[in-house]
Formats: C-alpha cells, structure tokens, sequence
C-alpha cells in the first residue's frame, strides 16, 4: 500500500468523483460523506508520500504510470509523476485544504446550490486531482492538462453560483484560456529545442548541450512565464479573479482562493528552478531585473486596491492578489532566503487565505451579506468564529507566532540580502495597508460603535443593538470545526515554521542560490 | 555568574492564561468568583516572580528554552536583575491594579467586564513574556502581542472617541513595530553570516559593531522609535489617545505594563545590543540625547496646558519616558542603572496618580483639574495619596522617585554631559508646576457654591480604589527606604 | 539556428512560413478574445487562439519525405516480418520466438530501430499532444457556451457591454441585504418575465 501512496493521491479523489456523479440523482445525502472519505484516504496518501520523500535518501520518489520506463536519452517516454520534497509540501497543503473546505461545504452547497451536490462535489474532487496532479507531475505537457483539469472544474464551481457569477466566469474563461495556451505554446519551444517533455530530461539537456543562450529557450520562457503569470492573477493580469471569487457559491471559493493562485506559484518556481535552471531563469534573462519593479507595482496596487472595498469576500480577493506579488517577488530578487519566503508563504498563505474565506463564509451565511456594514457587533454574536477569522487576518498581517509573520519575515530578510530595497518597502507598505484593513474589520467587528457619539466615560451599560443581533449566536459546528481547524493550523506552522523550513531548505540546499550573507 | 534551567519564567507566563480560562468561566454571572479568580491569579503570579528574586540576587540568570524559533535564535525566557525588575514591579501593582478594578468597574457598573479581565490578564502575560525575553526575536514577540491585546482594554467603552482613540493607538504602535522594528530585526538576524547570529542578548553584545557607524546609527533610530511604546517624541500621540481607556487601564497599563515595555526594550538593545561601550563610541549617540531631553521638556510644557486630569497624566508619563531613554543613551553604567531604577520608581508614583484620577472619577465623576476645588476634605485619602504621588515624580526625597533621578543626574555627569542635568532640574520644576497644583486645588481652594449643590452627597470612593492607592502611596516612601535590593539589581549595588 | 544566407524575409516566408501562419493565427484569436464585444465571438477567437497552436504543433512534428508514424511491416518490432527482410539489421537467432514472457528474452525481443530508420517517419509526439490538446480546447469550448447560456438566461442578452450594464444596475438597485440566492432567482425571474 505504502509504494502507491502516490497513486492513492490521485486515485481516491478520482473514485470519489466517478461515484459523486452516480449518486448526485437519487441519494444526493451521500455526496458529502463520499468526497470527505476520499479526500481523506487523499490524505492519508500525501502524508505518506512526505514520510517516504523524507525518509528517502535523494529526497524524491518517483512514480511511473503503465510501466513505461525512464530509460532512454532524452529522458522523456512515459508519465512520470515525481514527488520532491517542494511538491510534496505543496501536494499536502492542496490535499489538507481540500479536505477541510469538504467538511465545511455540507451546509453551505445544500443552501447555495440546492439538488446540486451531485454535480458539485464531482467538480470539487476533480478539481482537487487537478491540484495535486500538478504538483507531482514530472512531465511539462501533463502539467499543461492537469492545468486546465483544474481550470475548467472551477470554471464549473464558481458558475454554479448566481448569474453575476457565470459572468465573472466568462471573463475567467478567456483570461485562463489565454494563460494556458501561452503556456502550452512556451512548452512547444522548450519540446523543439530540447526533445523532451519530461522535467528533468529537460534540464538534463539545457545543461549537455549548453542550451544557455538559445533564442528558442529565451521565447519558451517567456511564454511559459506569461502563460503562469496570467494564471496566478499578477497584478495586470489580475482582472479576471476578484469577481470571479467573491461572486462563486461559498464552498467554491473557500477551495479555489486558497489554492489555484498559490498552486500557480508554485509551477512557476518548479520552471524556474528545476526545468529552465537556475542559471538560465535568472542569469540569461531579463526577468531578475525587470520582475522586482513590477512586484513592487503590483503590490502597491492591490494592496490599494483592497482598501478600497466595502465588501468583505471582494476585499479578500485584492489581498490574494497583492500576496500573489508578495511571492513573485520573493522568486525573482534571486535570493536563497527570499525563495525560502515564497515557498513557505505559499503554504502559509493557503492555510491563511483559507481561515479567512472560512470566516467570511460563516460571516455571509449567518448575516446574509458580506458587506462590511453588516459586520458590526459580530464578536458578541459568536465569539469563537470571530477569534478563528482574527487569527487569519493577524497571520495576513504578519504578527507572530501566526505563519504569516514567518514568511513575511523571511522575504523582508531575502529582499535586504538582495539589496533590492523596493521590493522590501514595497512589502512594509503592504503590511501597513493590511494593518489598517484588518483592524478597520476588527473595530467594527469588536466594537458596533453607537452613532450618537457619547461623551467620554459614560460608555456604560448595553449596546444599542437589537437584542436578536446581541444573542449569542454561533456558528453551526460543521462550519465552527473546520474554520477553527485552520486557525490552529496557521498558528501551528508558525511555531513549527522550523520543520517546514528545514524541508524547503533541504530542497533548495542543492541549487546553489545566492544567499548574498558572503559580503 | 550561573545559569539555572528553572521553569519558574514560563509559570509566570503562562498563569495568567490559566486565570484566563477560570474568568472566562465564571463569567459576568458569577461576577465575585471572577474577581477573585483575577486576584488569585495576580497573587500567585506576583509570588513566583518574586521567589526568584533572591536567585537572581545571588548573581545567577534562570532560563527556560520555550521552542526553537529559526535553527539558532529560540523562544527563550531568561530572568536576570534588570528583567526581574521590571517583572515584580509589574506583577505586585496587578495585585494592587485586580483590587482596584473591582471597585472601579463595579463602581460605575461597566459592561463587558469578562472581557475587560480576560485582556488584563493576557496584556500581563505579554508583559512578564517581554520581561523575560532572552533574544530580540523573543521580545519582538510579547511585544506585539502586548500591543493586539490591549486594544480591546482601549476601546472598551465602545464609543466614538474609543474608535478614534483605539485607532491612533494601533496606528502608531503597529506601524512602528512593523515598519521600523521588524526591518531593523531582520537586518540583525542576517548581519553576519546567518548562523552566527543567535539575536541573544548575552552572546550577540556589540556584535552589531560589523556594521559601518553610519548604519548603526540608523539601526539604532529604528529600534528606538520602532519600539513607540516608550513614547518618545514624535511617536508619543498615541499615549494621550489610549486615555480613553477605564481608569485601572491607563494606571497599569499606560502608566506601568505598556509603557515600561517600551522603555524596557530601549534599554535592552542599548546595553545588550549595543553594549554601553559601542554606544559611546558612536558618533549619533548625541542625537538620542537631544531628542530624549526635548520629548522630556517638551512634553512638560504640554502637561501644564492640559486640563483633563488623565490627559495630564499621560503627558506627564511621557516626560518621565523621556528620563528612562535619557538615562540609556547616556551610555553610562550609573545612568543605565537610574534608567531601570526610573521603571520602577515612576511606575509606583504614576499608578498612585492614576488610582486617585479613577477614584476621583468614580466618586464624583469628576475628571477635569479645575473641577476639583475642595475635594480634598471630601476625600481625604485619595486626595493625600495624590499629593504623595506628585512628590515622588516630581522627585523630592524621601520618596522613591528622588533616587532614580539621583542616579541620572550621577550618570549625566559621568558621561560629561553636565547640560543633561540643567535639563533635569528645569524639567522637575516643570513638574512641580503642572502636579502640584492638582493637589493644592483639591486641598486648598473653595467649592462654588452651585458646585457645593451637586457635591452634597459626594464621600470617599469605594474601599476597593481606596485600598490600592493608599498601598501604591505608601509603596512610595517604601521604595525610599529599602532600595538596596533594586540598586543591586539594577547593578548599582556594592 | 539561423539560415546562413538571405535576409530575414527569405528565413521568415520560406524557412519558417509556418510560424507566421500560426503567428497571424494566434493574433487574430487574440483579438477577437479581447476587442469583440460579442461573447460568442470571442469564443470563437478562442477557438482560433486554440487551433494556432495546434498547427504550430502539428508543424513541429512534420519532416520532408517521411511517413506516418506506424511502424513499417519491415521495422516492426514485435511483428512477424521483421526477421523476413534482408536489409533489416542483424538481430538474435531466437528473437521471434516470442512465447516466453521471461524478463530476459523481452530485451532480446525488442528491436531499436536505427537512427536512419527512425528519420524515415515523422514525430508522433506532437500528434499526440495535440490529441489532448484538442480535447482539452472542445471541453473548455463547452463550458464557456455553458456559461454564456446561463449568462443569456440571466440578463437576455450576449453582448458584453450591455450585461455589464445590467451587473451595474442589478448591483445599484439591490440594497446590501442581497446574497441570499432566493432573492436572487426571483429578480432574474421578473426579468424574464419582462422580457417575455
């Protein structure tokens, strides 16, 4: 059992959604139990494949589909799934959400989408194969598929909300068929120039024949490039995510917020670092230098653009966005530290991101609105959601001991050991506009300040609130647990951030990144 | 000097937590059982802080290794004499505080009251967890932690001025801390090569010496107004706005908890980061001293402008930050040790100060100085322990307040800044001009009759505000007399 | 990688005609994605953008004179002609005798063709990724006219600007106390009925 745990990743999920589709007429009740059973044995899967990759001496294991073999030159017959210890984590953060999000969605997909569930964890299984696909594939076409596995389920999920949603999914649609097909494109040059389409045969190649200043490669990585970045929502390319997720139905965009952006990263630091090179991505192109600046834009812009919503699950959107550019720049100042960052902020920012759109979509259900007008006076109402929302905005902002503060830390300290000072004030004017976003909610939320504006020190006795909006009133616990679940998980990756840390570092040990401390 | 692995810090950490949890469950229901829990829990906090004293006295540090934060810097608690200073002050006026809020909010029928103990005791954990704090990533922590939990004691009315004040508050704290501070941490942590950098305070002392003079200068303005909590100007506007907050608050808090964690932090990266030798060889160093004697002046001046009783106070509190700092970047043995002495010697003072505005308040809803004409036959114990109060900031003998600022004038003269003292005698005249009138007014001026009509029922406050203060007044003189443990500890002793 | 005579024209239409055609392609699919205003027109620009980087490749794949990629009767490996013809590469005496599934007699079995053979036939590879590829482009064709359906259904109409208009107004006119997704339903139900 153990030597398949790889397979077990894709397998029950797989399984899961063939049977969601069966029983999505008849007996719709069992839709939710199948996808947290399968998601489970996912699970159990991914945690088994970290424990082998850690245990094993090269730190990666290697899984082939239908008995090909690797062994000819270029290495490239057959799908290889590879499990490194970088999309192993990555894997288990995709797998880890998933199932939470698939014990929060009883309530809210019976709600939102009724007679629905059949279809809807169906999508929601596939996508989370597509996730986990991508991050242990070995191959750059396979990617490219289970790229758009992933893609054209969400495009199902977010469209299963209201018609605002459907429109935002159109615009989606476009922007991510651009994305992909740019990518597709970029991996045809790399496939003419090098003959392979497996990700170490490629880098095998670039490296024998010396592939460094090949005009072909410098086009494919700027293709692959674009293609990625329009996927994960960098800032100009941004446009297509805030609707798209403040208008999907709740479950939606608790599974895809927290993932798809964060997934994308990570494709774009496995193309860089282990299939391009990094002497490639970041000595032969222009990338290094022209990146930072438009990090530092797109950071500036996103994190503006969130103070300017009213509207909660909208102003979480611009703040994926504005994390998006956090870990791009964290790639691109070419730093050992800062590239420790960004990988430990795209775990650290999926468990984040998701305790907020947990919150948010606890917020949503029991008030009836996401506007910020609705929030006020929350915390009496139901003090433990509230505490589990607080725990993910701290770690957005960046107080310790939440996880958000350890990335953070680590990517202010990569962009000084780089000297690129922009990016480093870049990321200290986006921890102030989190400060005052988060606090702004936190006020209304804790406070439901009376608009009479009495005198100082008479604040005394009730609130002028209804006395329904007063009750205490919590959350229902399939909604609570999870939400609470992953604020423990966000404060407990911060206290263990030395763990993760060390398997990131044992990952990037080898490519021999500067770490600019040799002054 | 020994090093003992004692889990006595974490004890004291973590017993408010533990307080917490009982308050929470008792409830607003079970209101008395609440209270007491919240005194119990100061008590005991209060007495195993204190049984470390005499280890400490004996020349040993006690450490308690938490977690392993990165591969070389830990969570790691550390007791020594200048920690455990600043932890017994703070600890023993909780007690005092946990009394005196019980008459307070019950005097004035609070709402929220779980609340407000359930974040006392939190803000007190953060305080022993920065008292304690062996690295600077340790203290990094507690002190953004003291400064999240204490806005919900900040805004508790829950009015519009709680808002604007909570919002300056945070503004101002959290911007520093993240914005100045925690670039100037990362720079530290990768200032060497990154393993050898551990942020300790014992084993990192002058290391920051690799750096250029001119870098260390900035580092060195990074930290001091990274760390807003010590009110330096111009980063001080925070303070008057946290008086919003219910009196026990503003006394414990912004007159002992929050601000001395400021000042604590300044002093620990001046003599343990810095080390008292590298800082006197810097070049700024006079920078800071200007400014510490400009925010001491300054805020003088507008204390005397200022009407409302706590608003004075806080105005006054920042004047007296300004002598901590002052002492500091003196960069003298003797003006380091008047600094640590100042922590606890003000702190005493100003928590009397502070009891006797609430008490006043509480009494007779009263919080403007000129309201206070004859108060002081009325309420003869409140009004007496103010003017005790006074003395002793102010600096006369044979009250605490008088051998701190002894001691900083020592160490101005030491480093041969005879001006500094000239800037000590002009500011205690400034606050003999803006404390005493307070008393003299309460004492010695006759009510209005129409104030005599609204007055008539007015007595003493509650035996729950008059006990602290009376005790925090006494504690005063108390601090006269049996200093040599605190000189010893603030290593001024023989 | 560049011709080593002629100008750029002579490597651009002659050398690399093909790109240009998947060039124009792609721009003209680019276009219509972004500047049409009509939803069903840009899903055909799609489809454009998508069928480009078919033909680019399906280009890479082609070789002047070769077949298709199935194997020959005379190089296959597994059949029963190989060892028939003369000019095949000497091979084992007992490689045809396939009944035996032992490990070892597989190596001897299988026959590597020679590179010269191998330049006999074009790239499957290419092929076989625009397989997949096309799927992948039918299946997101669907889901986008899906969507567009649901659009049409929700607004009646399929033309950007003016479903633009009606988010703004339906965003306008329903106070902040939207969300549930009953009220929902309802206001595009008035719709249509309106429309009707």
């Amino acid at each position: 059992m153990s030597e398949n745990s790889i397979a077990l990743i894709f397998a029950c999920p797989l399984f899961g959604a063939v049977l969601c589709t069966f029983l999505g007429g008849a007996k719709r009740a069992l839709c939710h139990p199948v996808a947290v059973v399968s998601l489970g044995g996912a699970l159990w899967g991914g945690i088994e494949t970290l424990r082998r990759v850690v245990a094993s001496e090269s730190h990666e294991i290697s899984y082939l589909l239908g008995g090909w073999t690797l062994d000819s030159y270029p290495r490239g017959v057959g799908i290889e799934f590879r499990a490194d210890l970088l999309g192993t984590l990555i894997m288990l953060v995709v797998i880890g959400v998933a199932f939470l999000v698939a014990l929060y969605s009883k309530l809210t997909v019976s709600e939102e989408t009724p007679e629905k569930e059949g279809p809807f964890y169906t999508l929601f299984l596939l996508q989370v194969t597509g996730l986990a696909g991508i991050c242990l594939t070995g191959d750059a076409f396979n990617l490219y598929v289970l790229i758009e596995v992933a893609a054209l389920t969400g495009y199902g999920l977010i469209a299963m909300g209201s018609a605002r949603a459907a429109a935002a999914t159109f615009n989606y649609v476009i922007l991510g068929t651009i994305g992909a097909s740019f990518y597709l494109l970029g991996v045809g040059y790399l496939y003419m120039k090098t003959g392979t389409l497996n990700m170490v045969g490629i880098q095998e190649v670039i490296v024998q024949q010396d592939l460094a200043d090949s005009a072909t490669m410098q086009v494919a990585f700027v293709f692959i490039g674009l293609g990625i970045l329009i996927k994960m929502a960098f800032f100009p390319f941004h446009a297509w995510l805030p609707n798209a997720y403040s208008h999907a139905p709740t479950s939606t965009s608790c599974l895809l917020a927290p993932l798809v952006t964060k997934v994308m990263i990570y494709v774009m630091i496995r193309m860089t670092l282990t299939v391009f090179g990094v002497d490639f991505s970041f000595e032969e192109t222009l990338w290094t230098k022209l990146l930072p600046w438009l990090v530092v834009v797109a950071i500036v812009c996103a994190a503006t653009m969130a103070l300017a919503q009213r509207d909660l699950k909208k102003m979480l959107t611009y703040l994926i966005v504005a994390e998006v550019g956090y870990m791009v720049g964290g790639v691109w100042i070419y730093n050992y530290y800062g590239l420790v960052g960004s990988i430990f902020h795209v775990i650290s920012d999926a468990c984040m991101t998701l305790c907020l759109f947990l919150g948010a979509g606890i917020i949503l259900r029991k008030v009836g609105t996401s506007h910020f007008d609705g929030l006020k006076g929350l915390f009496r109402r139901m003090p433990l959601t509230m505490t589990g929302f607080f725990v993910g905005g701290f770690s957005i902002i960046g107080l310790p001991p939440t996880c958000g503060f350890f990335s953070k830390w680590y990517l202010i300290t990569g962009g000084m050991l780089a000297e690129r000072w922009e990016y480093v004030v870049a990321l200290l004017f986006s921890t102030m506009v989190m400060v005052v976003l988060f606090f702004r909610l936190i006020e209304r939320i804790h406070l439901a300040v009376k608009e009479s504006g009495e005198e100082f020190g008479h604040g005394h006795g009730d609130l002028d609130l209804p006395e329904n909006e007063t009750r205490f009133d919590e959350a229902p616990l399939s909604m609570l647990i999870p939400l609470l679940l992953s604020a423990a998980v966000v404060l407990l990756i911060g206290i263990y951030n030395q763990d993760v840390v060390n398997l990131v570092e044992s990952f990037l040990e080898p490519l021999n990144l500067p770490k600019g401390t040799d002054r | 000097m020994e090093v003992i692995q004692d889990t006595r810090p974490l004890i004291a950490l973590l017993a408010p937590f533990v307080g917490v949890v009982g308050i929470v469950w008792a409830g607003e229901k079970r209101a008395n059982l609440r209270e007491t829990i919240t005194l119990l829990t100061g008590i005991f906090q209060a007495s195993v802080v204190l049984s470390m004293i005499p280890l400490v006295l004996a020349d040993n540090v006690i450490e308690f290794h938490v977690w392993q934060i990165f591969t070389n810097v830990p969570l790691l608690l550390r007791v020594d004499g200048f920690g455990i200073t600043f932890a017994a002050v703070a600890s023993v006026l909780w007690i005092a505080t946990s009394l005196y809020s019980i008459g307070y909010m019950r005097g004035l029928h609070e709402h929220a009251q779980t609340r407000f103990y359930t974040f006392f005791a939190i803000s007190m954990s953060a305080t022993m967890g920065v008292a304690f704090s062996a690295n600077l990533l340790t203290i990094y922590f507690f002190y953004e932690m003291l400064s999240v939990s204490t806005f919900p004691l900040v805004t508790h009315m829950q009015n519009k001025e709680a808002r604007t004040g909570g919002r300056t508050y945070l503004s101002y704290l959290l911007f520093t801390s993240l914005c100045l501070l925690l670039p100037a941490l990362s720079w530290c942590y990768v200032w060497l090569d990154g393993g050898a950098v551990t942020m300790d305070f014992l084993a990192d002392t002058g290391k920051i010496s690799f750096f250029s003079s001119h870098t260390q200068l900035v580092l060195l303005l990074l930290f001091t107004f990274g760390f807003a909590k010590a009110g330096l100007m111009p980063v001080h506007s925070w303070l008057p706005n946290a008086m919003v907050a219910p009196t026990p608050v503003s006394a414990l808090l912004h007159a002992v908890a929050v601000v001395k964690v400021g000042v604590f932090c300044v002093i620990r990266v001046y003599s343990d980061v810095f080390g008292i030798d590298l800082l006197r060889g810097l070049d700024g160093e006079r920078i800071m001293i200007w400014i510490a004697c400009a925010t001491i002046l300054i805020s003088s001046l507008i204390a005397l402008s200022q009407d409302n009783l706590k608003r004075r106070l806080a105005f006054s509190t920042i004047g007296q930050l300004g002598y901590v700092v002052l002492g500091a970047t003196l960069a003298t043995k003797q003006g380091m040790g008047g600094a640590v002495l100042h922590i606890a010697m003000h702190a005493c003072g100003k928590i009397t100060l502070f009891f006797c505005a609430g008490a006043i308040f509480v009494a007779s809803g009263k919080k403007y100085v000129s309201q206070l004409r004859g108060l002081g036959r009325k309420m003869p114990f409140t009004m007496g322990a103010f003017l005790i109060g006074s003395l002793s900031v102010i600096g006369l003998p044979p009250l605490g307040g008088f051998i701190s600022k002894w001691y900083l004038a020592l160490g101005a003269l030491d480093g041969g800044y005879f001006w500094v003292v000239v800037v000590l005698l002009v500011s205690s005249m400034l606050n003999v001009f803006y404390l005493l009138p307070v008393a003299v007014t309460a004492f010695f001026r006759d009510r209005d009759e129409e104030e005599d009509e609204d007055g008539k029922g007015m007595k003493e406050a509650p035996w729950q505000c008059v006990i602290p203060l009376t005790c925090t007044a006494l504690g005063c003189f108390g601090l006269f007399f049996f200093s040599d443990v605190l000189l010893q500890l603030a290593g001024l002793g023989h | 990688m560049f011709g080593e005579d002629g100008g750029l024209l002579r490597e651009l239409l002659v050398e690399r005609f093909n790109y240009c055609i998947y060039v124009v392609l792609l721009l003209i699919g680019l276009y219509a994605m972004i500047a049409k205003n009509n939803l069903i027109k840009k899903l055909i620009g799609m489809s454009i953008f998508q069928t480009a980087i078919i033909l680019f490749y399906v280009s890479l794949g082609v070789k002047e004179g070769a077949s298709i990629p199935i194997y020959k009767p005379e190089h296959d490996p597994h059949g029963h002609h190989a060892e028939d013809h003369a000019d095949h590469k000497p091979k084992d005496a007992n490689a045809s005798s396939s009944a035996s599934a032992d490990a070892h007699d597989d190596h001897h079995e299988v026959q590597a063709l020679t590179d010269e053979q191998t330049r006999q036939y074009a790239n499957p590879l290419p092929h076989v990724l625009m397989l997949t590829a096309i799927v992948v482009g039918v299946a997101t064709l669907g889901v986008a006219l899906a969507v567009v359906q649901r659009i049409y259904r929700a607004y009646g109409t399929i033309e950007e600007d003016e479903v633009m208009k009606a988010i703004m107004e339906e965003s306008q006119g329903i106070p902040s106390t939207k969300g549930s997704p009953k009220s929902k339903k309802g206001a595009s139900k008035k719709r249509k009925a309106k429309k009707a």
